[in-house]
């Protein structure tokens, strides 16, 4: 298959090579292009969201308020939040797939190249107008990201702007998702059957229809909130017959399927690392494909665990227990599927083998306090408490942020051509994970000694573990710019890498040259 | 729900021990076990599934461990050919469905009777205000609102210089806690006034929120005597984090005293709106109010926080427009965190605190306010 990625370097680099200067960036409709900024975009957002974390972390180092005001510390949590989700992790899996879904499908470029510009350019605008609001006049959004009525009516001029920026951010992920599904429907190599894409391709497909089901809702339920500040009406105003808490059941609808679109692509990513590090084919590849269906079915009914303290009927609370806790069975059948791919294999542990095995543990380990969650009785005690922030920073920090490094560690050498420096690579993932766990394994132990979440001040007694995340989150900050400078540095140079790179890599990815040549797979390969 | 058995753990188990020592006295680790039947099950019932999450985990990571050590390349590990297992993947889909049973079950008795909110001795309305929480003990009467205690306010304003330790119970403590007796079924009603409140105390192990335009349900039944703390657990706005809750449960004498020491109290404060004031006296208490009531938003200096909370020094209505102040404070401003105090405050202190805005920071308007003018004002 060597050839046609020869064939094709040859065609295209004379011929349809991109523009000079700038205005590449910006005219660009190649898949490789518009990943590279979708990911360089994730990388900002990431340090402008980690600093907002760290402000965070600062005032909670001591009791007392030293740093900041409880009204900007709100803004911090909120926009922290929205910027990691919507400004980091999604762009991240984006850009991935931009440059990998066409290179591991065996197509061209994506299918709707122009709507593919169209939808990474928004995404600056979106977020420039929801970074702005930190300099309006009452500051930024202050009511959490999960935007709860009523109180995020009393939000001042921010309100709008936040919710025309996520209007925005709502149509860049559902033309993204739309893109997805048209290139993996549509431009599949000859002989690649739905049941021979590789997984990170089929985690995207199906992540692409769950974005596409709940960002519309999630988009109805802002513009509800949009009318009722502005335009009188009353859908979650009591005193005018409507109902705060159906903005939460329409809020977790969208946010529940939402919490498994930060997740499933980094599902995918792993399950393409472990096989290559551990020179053995993914082990039940049907399962992992059926397990990610479910889990993207489960989440449409499971929402209102999100909410059990809002006084839902018995059988409700009883009903999206139960759902909720079904979700075990799928999620446990990936990880026993990863550990048996390990098992018996001819294991070595470069830098991305090392991120899928952090994701692997931590995740789990994110997925257990998720079942303790689950459990409606229980949850009473952990509901609102720093348990759950414990519990969602597992599955997305060293879950779905682990999954993302390793993923880019694992295709750096294919996109740039130069092999990563490994032992920065290394120092890189001992350092994130040794801080990522002083971070937030502490943050278990207050929220269950009772320490609530989202507060600016704690009782004295909830000191200790704080001290110990706040120099964790400090040290988990700083090794992020390790890899900064190993992207830069790697880009700049370093040792060749061949078209394989990894000894027990597989894959259409890997027979083309490294860097792949600016248009790949024209002619298409055939997959026997 | 006692019968659950802790399954034995010895190297974790080991591990937790060491770590929960008592020598470690405020790393505190684990949800309190609580002092109510329910709070003890929900106790059981979390270290159940925490000790079912260990040893799933010790499998999963020990087989991972056992891999990373023995199936490496450098090791010579030549890779086995294998990728699929039907028996395997019907194994591990039907053995966690049987243990999610055995955790379910509990759960839903638990949960049923935690919903049981019939037969209570007394009901208590629990009402979330921005900051603070209002009480109303339905059956007889009794009716205050507490908030955080006023040496945590002073030490939590933003570098205040007083360290917190120095404070008894910083941020945990109110000015009137809540009052229950002991060994009797308290139901708790739980509406809110303005944005949704959650209310909390780990010992009881109950939590709900408390939603404006809604009434939720909640039981208890304390079993000893003392004084239990929590805290708001739904972000609410700014001072989310500054609303503590504090019940101290009593035996069933001393509460009925309590409760007449309250109505007695009660009828005093009435009696004391029909009186006329003198100016010194508004200020002082309207100062105490303020301090309680206003002081989060509008700020001690009165000039609030720009854009968000309206400054009270100088502007038109505290210098010119007495009628729409009176107007404002009793009746709130809709879509604001300005919330309608006439149900909150009586008429003196009401009188009082509108007398001390329109007098202090250099206001200086003179203007004295008169419960019964308060009183007036409420008919209209």
């Amino acid at each position: 298959m060597n050839a046609y990625a020869t064939d094709a370097h040859h065609d295209d680099d004379h011929h349809h090579g991109p523009p000079p200067g700038l205005m590449r960036w910006v005219t660009t409709t190649n898949h490789k292009d518009i990943g590279t900024l979708y990911l360089w975009f994730s990388l900002i957002m990431f340090f402008i969201g980690g600093v907002m974390a760290l402000v965070i972390r600062t005032e909670l180092f001591q009791p007392g308020l030293q740093v900041v005001d409880p009204h900007f510390f709100n803004q911090m949590t909120t926009l922290h939040a929205l910027i990691m989700i919507f400004g980091v992790v999604m762009p991240a899996f984006v850009g991935l797939a931009n440059w990998m879904l066409p290179m591991m499908v065996g197509a061209p470029d994506m299918a709707l190249p122009r709507m593919n510009n169209w939808s990474f350019w928004i995404l600056p605008f979106g977020f420039a107008m929801m970074l702005a609001t930190l300099f309006m006049e009452g500051g930024g959004p202050a009511a959490g990201w999960t935007i709860y009525p009523p109180l995020s009516l009393q939000t001042g001029n921010a309100l709008p702007y936040l919710i025309f920026s996520i209007h925005l951010l709502g149509v860049s992920s559902i033309m993204g998702a739309i893109n997805i599904i048209a290139t993996i429907m549509n431009l599949r190599a000859p002989g690649m059957t739905y049941m021979k894409m590789p997984l990170f391709v089929w985690t995207w497909f199906i992540t692409a229809y769950l974005l596409i089901a709940v960002m519309p809702v999630l988009a109805g339920a802002v513009t509800m909130l949009l009318t009722d500040k502005f335009f009188g009406t009353s859908f979650f105003d009591a005193a005018g017959g409507g109902d705060p808490v159906m903005f939460q059941h329409i809020f977790w609808f969208f946010g529940h399927p939402e919490v498994y679109i930060l997740i499933l692509p980094s599902f995918g990513l792993v399950s393409e690392i472990i096989p290559t590090f551990s020179r053995k084919k993914l082990f039940g590849y049907n399962s992992m494909v059926y397990a990610t269906a479910s889990i993207a079915l489960l989440s449409f009914i499971v929402w209102a665990h999100h909410m059990f303290t809002v006084g839902m009927p018995l059988a409700g609370e009883m009903f999206f227990m139960f759902t909720t806790m079904l979700i075990a069975v799928p999620t446990g059948v990936k990880v026993f599927n990863w550990v048996s791919t390990m098992w018996q294999g001819a294991m070595t542990f470069e830098t991305p083998m090392l991120f899928a095995l952090g994701f692997v543990i931590m995740f789990t380990i994110g997925g257990f306090s998720g079942l303790m969650l689950a459990m409606t009785p229980i949850d009473f005690q952990y509901h609102d408490t720093y348990f759950v922030v414990a519990h969602f920073h597992y599955v997305l920090v060293p879950g779905a942020i682990f999954g993302i490094i390793g993923g880019v560690y694992y295709w750096l050498p294919k996109w740039t051509g130069n092999m990563y420096d490994e032992k920065l690579g290394q120092a890189h993932f001992w350092l994130s994970t040794i801080f990522v766990n002083i971070l937030f394994f502490p943050m278990h132990f207050v929220g269950l000694a009772g320490m609530p979440r989202r507060i600016p001040d704690y009782a004295v007694q909830f000191t200790d573990f704080n001290q110990v995340a706040t120099i964790g989150a400090f040290g988990f900050g700083l090794s992020q710019i390790l890899f900064l400078v190993l992207v830069i540095k790697c880009i700049r140079g370093g040792k060749k890498a061949d078209d394989q790179v990894w000894e027990g890599a597989q894959g259409l990815e890997w027979t083309v040259s490294s860097p792949p040549p600016y248009h790949t797979f024209s002619p298409q390969p055939v997959i026997k | 729900m006692h019968t659950f058995h802790r399954i034995p753990g010895i190297l974790p188990g080991a591990a937790l021990w060491l770590f929960s020592h008592s020598s470690l006295a405020d790393w505190e680790l684990n949800l309190t076990e609580g002092v109510t039947e329910i709070s003890r099950e929900v106790y059981d019932m979390h270290m159940f599934v925490l000790w079912i999450c260990v040893w799933i985990g010790v499998l999963v990571f020990g087989a991972m461990a056992i891999s990373i050590v023995r199936h490496r390349k450098s090791r010579g590990a030549v890779p086995a050919g294998f990728h699929e297992s039907t028996f395997a993947e019907v194994l591990w889909t039907v053995i966690p469905f049987a243990i999610l049973i055995t955790m379910a079950w509990p759960a839903a008795k638990t949960l049923i009777a935690m919903e049981d909110t019939s037969d209570a001795d007394i009901t208590l309305k629990v009402t979330g205000h921005q900051w603070k929480w209002e009480y109303e003990y339905l059956d007889s009467g009794v009716k205050f609102i507490s908030s955080l205690h006023p040496e945590s306010r002073e030490a939590a304003a933003l570098g205040s210089g007083i360290d917190p330790a120095t404070v008894d119970n910083y941020l945990l403590e109110v000015d009137n806690p809540v009052v229950l007796p002991v060994g009797k079924k308290i139901r708790f009603l739980l509406t809110a006034s303005d944005v949704i409140h959650a209310w909390w105390i780990p010992d009881f192990a109950i939590k709900k929120d408390a939603i404006p335009g809604f009434i939720n349900e909640m039981w208890t039944n304390i079993e000893e005597e003392g004084i239990y703390r929590g805290q708001c657990a739904e972000l609410c706005g700014r001072d989310h984090g500054f609303m503590p809750i504090v019940v101290h449960a009593l035996s069933q004498e001393k509460y009925d005293e309590w409760v007449s020491a309250q109505l007695a109290a009660a009828e005093a404060v009435a009696a004391s709106a029909d009186r006329e004031w003198a100016m010194d006296e508004l200020m002082q208490r309207g100062e105490k109010v303020y301090g309680t009531y206003c002081v989060a938003c509008h700020q001690a200096n009165g000039e609030g926080i720009a854009g968000a909370f309206p400054s009270l020094k100088g502007t038109p209505m505290m210098l010119n427009d007495l009628e729409g102040h009176i107007d404002i404070v009793l009746n709130g401003k809709p879509g604001t965190a300005m919330q309608a105090f006439s149900t909150q405050l009586n008429d003196a202190d009401l009188a009082a605190v509108i007398t001390y805005e329109r007098n202090a920071w250099g206001n200086d308007t003179g203007d004295v306010i008169q419960p019964a003018t308060i009183k007036a004002a409420r008919i209209q």
